[in-house]
C-alpha cells in the first residue's frame, strides 16, 4: 500500500498498547519499509574465493553476488575440523579482506588496456608502413622517439587501446628484444605464487617458453631468512599457526601477531587460556605486547645481543653446569655439534677453519664416494668416524643418507660433543673469535672489548694426509664463542652473569637496554619448559628482525636457543618465521606449469636483489665498504673492491645466477658455436677465457646488457617493494626522480669497483617497455608504458595455500571480469598468441644458450668443497657446473610458443617430475590430465598432448602432478626418498594413496593436503604441521653439509666475514645522513631517526592502502610514527605534515605522535601508495615519495656464497636480500604543503641534488 | 497583454503551483522514500551551521506562521475581534521585519557556507544551491515590501492580498483582479513564492512535511512494532 496512505490512515488506531508504565508503546503501523533492509542483504549466489595478496592469511571467503555484481564478502566457516582438544581454524579473515569488493567497481579499477599516448602515436605512425617488429625497431632505434615516451613515465598521459593492438605491441617488443639483444633481456617480476598459483604461472610460463628471465621475490622482499638455508638447507619451513596451541612457552620476537597475522591470532589467545606463558620482544609497545606476560623492549636492531645472552644462560645452566639429558641427546643426534673443525694458526693464535672431511685423511676413512663432503666426528670409544647423513652420502650412493646413529660403514656410534675431559684433549688452544660490538656507530651503543676475543678451547691433535693439525668440536667452539668459562683459566670468558664480557647478560644489558635479570629469567623459563616438555618452546619471529642488514645474526641467535633446547622438529616447538606467504604447498606440481619444464629445461631465473642492485645502478652509490664488515680474523683472501665485485665473482663462479647472462645475444652464441662446429658449452668456456665473450654482470651499464622489457604482474614493484625507489626511477625508468646523493664517480674517498666497467655517465632509462597487469591503478601502473586490466580475485579461478594452515582452497570467479578485464591466464595466453603471430618475422626455431648457477638439491651442490677459486684470475679452470655456471642449449620454438603454452609438453613423460633432490615417473598423471582436460586435436607440435586452455585446466595440472594433492604421487615421492635414506617413509602417504584432490573439490570445501617429502612436516590427525618434524622423527637428514642442523658455517666467506658462529653485529652505517643533507633542513629544528618499515594494520603491503574503507579507518594518506619526546624536540604535533629525507630521496607524510614509539625511531608502515593524498617534497620537487624513497638495497657477501652444499643457489631459496632497516633519515616539520596540482613543466624534470 | 499575464500569474499559476506541490510531494513520498530528507551537511562541517541554521529556521518559521495566519484568516474574523487593519499592518511589519532580518542573516550565512566551504560545496547539488539562493531572494523581496508597506500603514494593500489569497482557496474566479495595480515588489514576491511551491517537491524543502514534532508528545520511548498480520495460510492437518 502507499506509504502516504499508511502514514495518513487516521481511521485506524496505531498505538495498540503500552508497557513499562507507558514508557513503551506497541504500534501496528505498516512494516513494509523493513523489506528494504531485507533486500539489502538478499543475494543471488555465494561463491568461494580468497584474496590473492601477499599475506600469509590465505582465508577462504564467501563472495556475495546480486544481479551479476559482487556486493560484499564474509568469512567462510567450513574448514575441515581439527581434532579434539585443538581449537578450529575458523573464522579466518580481517578488515582488509572484508574491504576488498570495494575495489571492483571503484574509480581506481583499471577497466581497459591503457597505453602511454605518446607511445601509441609513435606506434601507429610507424605501423602504417611497417611490420610489427619493424615498427618497434623504428621507435627503439631512434633515440629521440624513444625518449619521447620514456622521459614522461609517471606523469600521466594514458589513453585506452584495444587488446589486439597492445598485444601486438608487446609481442613485437619481445620479439625485437629476443632477436636484437637476447631473450634474457625480457624480464618478469611477480611474487608469491602461493597467493594465486595459476596467475603466477601464466606469466612465468610465457617468459620461460620465450627464454625470458623470471625474477625472485622472497629474497628481494627480505622475507627470506638466509639463516634458514644456512642452518637447515631449507628455504623456510615453519609450524602452522594451530601448532602455537601446542606450545608451552611462546615468545614473539619482532612479530606483531594480532596486527599482521590477524586470522591466526586466535590460537595465540587460546593457548594463553591454556596456561602457556608468553614473552613479547618488541622495541615499541606493539599490539602483541599487550598479550605478553613479560614485554622486553630492546633497542631496535640489537636482538642478536639479547639472543646471545639468553644462549649464554642456557648453555651455562643446561649444558655445562648440568647436562639436561634431552638437550644433550638432541644436540648429539640432530646438530653438527659433535663434528670436528680444523684450527689454523693466525697471528699467534688459532682461528676456527673449515670442518674436517674424510678426504683430509690419507685413507679417506674408507669413504670412496664424495670423501670431501663427509664430515668427521669422534665416537664414544675415541675413534674417528664419518657419521651417516652428511651431504656426501646424499649423492652418488644410496641408503646411507639418514640420521641413524651410525657411521658410513653401518657401525653404531655415539658421537662425542666435547673434548673437555682431561684425557680427551691434547691441548687447550687459544682460539680467536671476532667481536664487532666495539665498532663506532652514532646511534648504537658499543663496548670497548677487543676486536678479537681469544678464548680457551679444548683441542686434539690429528694426523691428516698433509700433516698434523689441531681440531676441536663444534660444541666446544660454540660454547667458547658464547664466552662461557669452563674452568680453563680463561680471562675472556665469564663464570658469572654479571661479568661484562661478550655475551653475558650484563654485557647484553649495555647493548640492548634490557635488564640482565629479565634476560636470565626468560632464558631459564624457556629452557626449563623445553626440558620438561621435550622441546615445546616456540619463537614466532618476523620482519622486525629479518629486515636488518645483519639479520642472520639475530636469526641464528634465536635458532641456537631453539636447537640447544631441542625444540626444532618437535610439536609445539621451534622456529616460526612468518614473513611472506612462501609456502606453495603443491610446489612440485606447479613448477612444470610455471616454468614450462614440460617443454624445455632449464628456465632462466634470477635473484632480484642482485638484479636490481646492478640495473637500477644502486651499486654506483654504495657507501658501505667491505672493510667495515670484514672480520678481524678473516683468512687470507681477495677481500678488496666494492660490494658489487663480490656479486660479480659469485656470478662468475656459478654461485649466483645472472640476467642478462652474456653480453652477446645467446641465440647468436648458439649460432656461432654451431658455425665453429663445437659444442656450445666448450665454445662459451673458451670464449669467456679468451675474452671474446663477456658476462653481462661485468658491465651492467652497457646498453647491450640492459634489461629491455619488464613485465610486472600481481605486484606493485614501484609502489611497494622497490628498495631504492628513486634509483629505479632514475636509472631503470629514466624519468623524474628524487635521488639526492652523488654516485661514486664524483664522491671522493669511496672504494671503487675492481671488477666492473665504470661509465662516467650513468644510463637513464634502460627499459624499452614496462608492462604492468593489475586490477587497480597502483604506483607501478602509473609509471608503466602499458597497463593491462586484470581480473580481480573474485573474477578468476586459481589456487591458494599458506604456511599458516594446511588447507588448499581456490579463488573462483563470482562474476565475469568487469569492463574489458581478463584473467592473468587469459592475458598471457593472448600475448603468447600475438607473439606466435608476430615472431616469424624475425625468429624461427632457435637454439638458446642458457647459463645456470650451481643449484641446491642437485648433485651439482657438491661443486666446490674446500676452498674458493676464481677461474677469471687463473686460480682454476672454468669448468661448467663446477667452477662456473652450467651451460645448456635449449631449443625455442618461437612460432609455436602459443601451442606450447596451451598444452602439457612431452618432457614430463620423458624426464619425470620431482623436486628437492628427488624425482619420480609421472606418466600416469600426464595420462590422467589428457583424459581430464582433453587432448589437443589441432594439427601441429602440440597435437595429442593434454590441453591447458583455461585457468581451471591449469589448476588441474598443478593438482594432478603434486604429491600434496595427489596421494598416488605422494606415495611415489616418499618411495623415491626412501631409496636415498634407506628407510621406509611411504607409511606417511599410503593411507591417502587413493585421494586425488581436484579443483571442484576445493571449490566445495578447503581440503587438507597430503604429507609430502617436499616439506619437513607431516599432515596427520595426531600432530600439527611442524617444520623439521620428519628430520627428527623419520631421521631424514637436513639438506646441509653435515646433514644436521648446521650451527657452524665453515665456508671461507662465512669465516672471512666473521659469521662462522653467531656473533653480535651492530647495524651498519649507511652514511645516508650527512652534514650536507642536514643543512637542507634550512636551520629548522629537525631529527635524525632510524627509519623502520613494519607491516601495517590498514593494508597488506600497498594493497588496500588506496581503498577508501581502509583509508577511512586510518588517516587517509601516508603517515609516519614517532615518539612524543622526539616530536617535541622538532616541534612536531600530531597530524602535522613532515618531510623525511636522506641521500636516497625524500618523502612527505603526516606525523602520528605516539607514546607507543621508542625514542630514536621513525615508523613508516610498509607500504603506502603515493597515489593518494601525497603532496610534493620541498627538497626533491617531486611528489611525496614512498617509504622506499629513502632506502637503498645493500647486499651482503655471505649471501652470495654458492656451490657449497646448503649454501648453493636456489630460486627464492638463497641469495642476496634487500635489507633496509639500518637506514637513518632527517625528519622535519613541513611549514607549507604543495600538492603539485599544475601540469608538468618541462625543465623541472629532476631537481638534481648534485648541484 | 499585461492583463493576460497578470491573470495567468495570479489567477491560474497558483493552482498549478499548489497542484505540483501536493501531487509531486505525494508521488515523491511514495516512489522515492529514501530521498525524503533534509540533506543536512552538519556532519561535514559544523562551522556557521549553528548560527546560520537556527537564525534562518526560527525566522522563516515565524514568517511562515505570519503569512498563513495573516493571509488566510477570513477578514470577518479580524473585524469580529475588533482588530483594526492598521494595527495588524503594524504588527505584521514589526514582527515580519524582525523575523525577516533573522532569516536573511541566517540565509546569508548558509549561502556563504554552501558556496565557500569546499566540503559542503562538493556535497551540494544544483537544487541545494538553487533553493537557498531563491529563499534568500524571497526574503529580500519580503523585506523590501516592508518599505513599500510603510507608505500605506492603513493596511488597505494588505487586505487586498488577504482577499486574493482567500479567493484562491475559495475558487473565486476573480482572484487575480483583487491585486491589480499593486506594487511590483509584492507581485514579484508572490510570483517567486509560487515558484518555490513548484520547486518544493523536487528539493530538500520536503523535510518541512516530516518535521518530527510528534516526538514532543509521543507516548513511549520504546516503540515496538506489532507483528504484521498476514493472510492466514494455516495448514490444518486432516483428522
Amino acid at each position: 500500500m502507499s506509504h502516504l496512505i499508511d502514514r495518513l490512515n487516521f481511521l485506524s488506531r496505531k498505538n495498540i498498547g503500552t508497557f513499562a508504565d507507558g514508557h513503551g508503546v506497541t504500534t501496528n503501523e505498516s512494516r513494509a519499509w523493513e523489506d528494504a533492509y531485507r533486500k539489502r542483504w538478499q543475494h543471488d549466489k555465494i561463491v568461494r574465493s580468497t584474496h590473492g595478496v601477499n599475506c600469509t592469511g590465505s582465508c577462504s571467503w564467501k563472495i556475495y553476488v546480486k544481479g551479476g555484481i559482487v556486493t560484499w564478502e564474509t568469512q567462510q566457516t567450513d574448514y575441515p575440523r581439527t581434532r579434539p582438544d585443538l581449537p578450529n581454524h575458523e573464522p579466518r579473515g580481517c578488515s582488509r579482506g572484508a574491504s576488498y569488493s570495494w575495489y571492483m567497481y571503484s574509480a581506481n579499477r583499471v577497466k581497459y588496456p591503457l597505453i602511454r599516448s605518446r607511445l601509441l602515436k609513435l606506434w601507429r605512425r610507424e605501423r602504417v608502413l611497417k611490420s610489427p617488429v619493424g615498427a618497434w625497431a623504428a621507435i627503439q632505434e631512434n633515440p629521440q622517439k624513444r625518449a619521447e615516451y620514456v622521459k614522461v613515465r609517471g606523469h600521466g598521459g594514458f589513453v585506452r587501446a584495444a587488446w589486439d593492438e597492445v598485444n601486438e605491441i608487446i609481442a613485437a617488443a619481445n620479439a625485437y628484444t629476443a632477436k636484437t639483444w637476447g631473450p634474457d633481456r625480457v624480464v618478469g617480476f611477480s611474487p608469491i605464487p602461493a597467493m594465486s598459483m595459476v596467475s603466477y604461472a601464466a606469466g612465468a610460463r610465457y617468459l620461460s617458453l620465450l627464454g625470458g628471465t623470471c625474477l625472485s621475490f622472497y629474497d628481494w622482499y627480505c622475507d627470506l631468512p638466509p639463516a634458514s638455508p644456512m642452518t637447515w638447507g631449507e628455504q623456510t619451513d615453519v609450524p602452522e599457526s594451530a601448532d602455537w596451541y601446542n606450545a608451552g612457552f611462546l615468545m614473539l620476537w619482532g612479530s606483531n601477531v594480532p596486527q599482521t597475522r590477524t586470522p591466526d591470532a586466535h590460537f595465540y589467545t587460546e593457548v594463553r587460556y591454556r596456561g602457556t606463558k608468553s614473552v613479547v620482544v618488541s622495541p615499541d609497545y606493539s599490539e602483541a605486547a599487550k598479550f605478553s606476560d613479560l614485554w622486553l623492549h630492546p633497542k631496535q636492531g640489537t636482538d642478536a645481543a639479547l639472543a646471545l645472552a639468553m644462549g649464554h644462560v642456557i648453555l651455562r645452566e643446561y649444558h655445562l653446569d648440568r647436562q639436561a639429558e634431552y638437550f644433550e641427546d638432541y644436540c648429539r643426534r640432530y646438530t653438527d655439534m659433535p663434528m670436528l673443525v680444523k684450527l689454523v694458526e693466525k697471528d699467534g693464535r688459532y682461528v676456527p677453519d673449515r670442518m674436517v672431511r674424510a678426504s683430509d685423511f690419507s685413507d679417506e676413512l674408507g669413504e670412496a664416494n664424495n670423501p670431501e663432503w663427509k664430515t668427521v666426528a669422534i665416537d664414544a670409544d675415541g675413534s674417528l668416524v664419518t657419521p651417516s647423513g652428511s651431504i656426501g652420502f646424499r649423492w652418488g650412493e644410496q641408503g646411507k643418507w639418514n640420521l641413524e646413529a651410525k657411521d658410513g660403514k653401518g657401525k653404531d656410534v655415539a658421537l662425542r660433543l666435547s673434548l673437555i675431559l682431561g684425557e680427551d684433549h691434547d691441548e687447550v688452544a687459544s682460539v680467536g673469535f671476532p667481536y664487532f660490538g666495539n665498532r663506532e656507530h652514532d646511534f648504537f651503543e658499543g663496548t670497548e672489548h677487543e676486536s678479537v676475543l681469544v678464548r680457551k678451547v679444548p683441542a686434539r691433535k690429528l694426523k691428516l694426509a698433509d700433516g698434523e693439525t689441531m681440531v676441536a668440536t663444534v660444541f666446544d667452539l660454540f660454547v667458547a664463542n658464547y664466552g662461557l668459562d669452563r674452568g680453563l683459566d680463561d680471562a675472556n670468558s665469564a663464570s658469572a652473569y654479571d661479568e661484562d664480557i661478550p655475551y653475558t647478560p650484563a654485557w647484553a644489558e649495555r647493548i640492548t637496554g634490557v635488564s640482565r635479570d629479565h634476560i636470565v629469567t626468560v632464558a631459564r623459563e624457556f629452557a626449563s619448559n623445553a626440558e620438561k616438555t621435550n622441546g615445546r618452546s616456540m619463537v614466532i619471529l618476523g620482519a622486525g628482525l629479518n629486515h636488518w642488514y645483519h639479520m642472520d645474526m639475530a636469526y641464528r641467535g634465536i635458532i641456537n636457543l631453539l636447537v640447544m633446547c631441542g625444540c626444532v622438529g618437535q610439536s609445539g616447538g621451534g622456529w616460526s618465521h612468518y614473513v611472506g606467504q612462501e609456502k606453495l604447498r603443491p610446489q612440485t606440481g606447479w613448477l612444470p606449469l610455471a616454468f614450462g619444464l614440460d617443454w624445455s629445461r632449464p628456465p632462466r631465473q634470477m635473484n632480484s636483489t642482485s638484479f636490481f642492485y646492478a640495473h637500477t645502478d644502486q651499486w654506483r652509490y654504495e657507501t658501505l665498504k667491505v672493510e667495515e664488515i670484514l672480520s678481524p680474523t678473516a683468512p687470507e683472501g681477495p677481500w678488496d673492491g666494492a660490494l658489487i665485485d663480490y656479486n660479480i665473482r659469485a656470478e662468475r663462479m656459478g654461485w649466483l645466477p645472472s640476467a642478462p647472462q652474456l653480453r652477446t645475444n645467446p641465440l647468436d652464441v648458439a649460432k656461432a658455436a654451431a658455425k665453429a662446429g663445437v659444442e656450445a658449452k666448450d665454445y662459451v668456456v673458451s670464449a669467456l677465457k679468451d675474452g671474446s665473450l663477456q658476462m653481462s654482470c661485468e658491465d651492467p651499464d652497457d646498453p647491450a646488457n640492459w634489461p629491455r622489457n619488464l613485465f610486472v604482474w600481481r605486484s606493485n614493484l614501484l609502489g611497494s617493494s622497490g628498495k631504492g625507489h628513486e634509483y629505479f626511477l632514475k636509472h631503470l625508468l629514466g624519468t623524474s626522480h628524487g635521488v639526492l646523493g652523488k654516485d661514486l664517480g664524483t664522491e671522493e674517498g669511496q672504494e671503487r669497483s675492481r671488477e666492473i666497467r665504470w661509465h662516467e655517465e650513468a644510463p637513464e632509462g634502460k627499459l624499452d617497455l614496462l608492462v604492468t597487469l593489475d586490477f587497480r591503478m597502483s604506483t607501478t601502473c602509473v609509471y608503466s608504458d602499458i597497463v593491462l586490466p586484470t581480473a580481480t580475485w573474485y573474477e578468476k579461478n586459481d589456487l591458494n595455500t599458506s604456511d599458516m594452515h594446511p588447507f588448499i582452497h581456490p579463488l573462483t570467479s563470482a562474476a565475469d571480469p568487469a569492463w574489458e578485464a581478463r584473467s592473468d591466464w587469459d592475458i598471457f595466453k593472448g600475448i603468447a598468441r600475438s607473439f606466435s603471430d608476430v615472431a616469424p618475422e624475425v625468429l624461427g626455431v632457435e637454439n638458446d644458450v642458457v647459463m645456470v648457477p650451481i643449484l641446491h638439491d642437485t648433485a651439482g651442490e657438491l661443486a666446490q668443497p674446500l676452498d674458493v677459486r676464481d677461474w677469471k684470475k687463473g686460480e682454476t679452470d672454468p669448468v661448467p657446473g663446477r667452477t662456473m655456471p652450467a651451460i645448456t642449449v635449449v631449443e625455442r620454438d618461437y612460432p609455436n610458443l602459443y601451442k606450447r603454452f596451451t598444452s602439457l609438453g612431452p618432457l614430463l613423460d620423458k624426464l619425470g617430475n620431482g623436486g628437492k633432490g628427488i624425482s619420480w615417473n609421472t606418466e600416469h598423471e600426464v595420462d590422467l590430465l589428457g583424459r581430464l582436460n582433453g587432448l589437443v586435436t589441432e594439427e601441429g607440435t602440440s597435437k595429442g598432448r593434454p590441453r591447458i586452455e583455461t585457468d581451471i585446466d591449469a589448476s588441474e595440472v598443478i593438482l594432478a602432478l603434486a604429491p600434496e594433492t595427489n596421494g598416488e604421487v605422494a606415495v611415489k615421492a616418499w618411495a623415491a626418498l626412501s631409496k636415498g635414506t634407506g628407510r621406509d617413509h611411504t607409511h606417511l602417504a599410503v593411507p591417502k594413496e587413493d585421494e586425488k584432490i581436484r579443483f571442484r573439490d576445493i571449490v566445495a570445501q578447503p581440503r587438507k593436503i597430503i604429507s609430502s617429502p617436499t616439506w619437513s612436516g607431516i599432515e596427520s590427525d595426531k600432530v600439527c604441521y611442524n617444520a623439521g618434524y620428519t628430520n627428527v622423527h623419520e631421521l631424514i637428514p637436513w639438506r646441509t653439509l653435515t646433514g644436521r642442523q648446521q650451527l657452524y658455517q665453515d665456508h671461507l666467506w662465512m669465516r672471512a666475514f666473521g659469521e662462522g658462529f653467531c656473533v653480535y653485529r651492530p647495524p651498519i652505517d649507511t652514511k645516508s645522513v650527512n652534514p650536507a643533507l642536514r643543512a637542507k633542513a634550512d636551520g629548522a629544528p629537525h631529527l635524525v631517526l632510524n627509519f623502520i618499515t613494519p607491516h601495517q594494520k590498514w593494508g597488506i603491503h600497498s594493497t588496500y592502502t588506496d581503498n577508501l574503507l581502509m583509508l577511512t579507518l586510518n588517516r587517509g594518506g601516508p603517515v609516519v610514527w614517532l615518539s612524543e619526546t622526539d616530536a617535541a624536540k622538532a616541534g612536531i604535533a600530531d597530524n602535522d605534515w613532515v618531510e623525511v629525507y636522506n641521500a636516497n630521496g625524500a618523502l612527505v607524510a603526516r606525523a602520528v605522535v605516539s607514546q607507543r614509539m621508542k625514542d630514536g625511531t621513525l615508523f613508516m608502515y610498509h607500504a603506502q601508495e603515493k597515489i593518494v593524498n601525497t603532496p610534493g617534497s620541498k627538497i626533491t620537487g617531486q611528489r611525496g615519495g614512498i617509504h622506499n624513497s629513502v632506502t637503498r638495497a645493500i647486499s651482503k657477501p655471505t649471501h652470495m656464497i654458492g656451490g657449497y652444499a646448503q649454501q648453493s643457489y636456489g630460486f627464492n631459496y638463497y641469495g642476496t636480500v634487500g635489507s633496509n632497516r639500518d637506514e637513518f633519515v632527517v625528519v622535519r616539520r613541513l611549514e607549507s604543503v604543495d600538492w603539485l596540482e599544475g601540469p608538468l613543466e618541462p625543465g623541472t624534470h629532476s631537481k638534481e641534488a648534485a648541484e | 497583454m499585461e492583463l493576460y499575464f497578470h491573470n495567468f500569474v495570479f489567477g491560474i499559476y497558483p493552482y498549478i503551483a499548489l497542484s505540483v506541490l501536493i501531487i509531486g510531494s505525494v508521488i515523491r513520498y511514495d516512489r522515492e522514500p529514501y530521498t525524503w530528507r533534509s540533506g543536512s551537511s552538519q556532519l561535514l562541517r559544523r562551522r556557521q551551521l549553528m548560527w546560520g541554521s537556527v537564525l534562518f529556521h526560527v525566522g522563516v518559521l515565524a514568517i511562515f506562521a505570519g503569512h498563513v495566519v495573516g493571509l488566510l484568516t477570513p477578514i470577518a474574523i479580524f473585524e469580529w475581534l475588533g482588530i483594526p487593519h492598521e494595527a495588524k499592518q503594524i504588527v505584521a511589519v514589526v514582527l515580519g521585519g524582525v523575523a525577516g532580518i533573522m532569516a536573511i542573516v541566517g540565509a546569508s550565512l548558509l549561502i556563504h557556507r554552501r558556496f565557500f566551504d569546499a566540503r559542503v560545496r562538493a556535497a551540494s547539488n544544483i537544487s541545494d544551491n538553487l533553493i537557498i539562493v531563491l529563499l534568500w531572494l524571497q526574503l529580500a523581496l519580503g523585506l523590501g515590501s516592508i518599505l513599500v508597506s510603510l507608505n500605506h500603514l492603513d493596511g488597505s494593500e494588505m487586505v487586498r492580498f488577504m482577499a486574493w489569497a482567500q479567493a484562491i482557496f475559495t475558487f473565486d474566479l476573480n482572484a487575480a483582479s483583487y491585486v491589480e495595480g499593486t506594487h511590483w515588489i509584492f507581485e514579484l514576491h508572490i510570483l517567486l513564492g509560487l515558484t518555490i511551491f513548484v520547486l518544493f517537491p523536487f528539493t530538500r524543502l520536503v523535510h518541512m512535511l516530516s518535521v518530527p514534532v510528534r516526538y514532543m508528545w509521543r507516548p513511549g520511548y520504546q516503540v515496538v512494532r506489532a507483528k504484521e498480520r498476514r493472510a492466514a495460510n494455516l495448514h490444518i492437518p486432516a483428522e
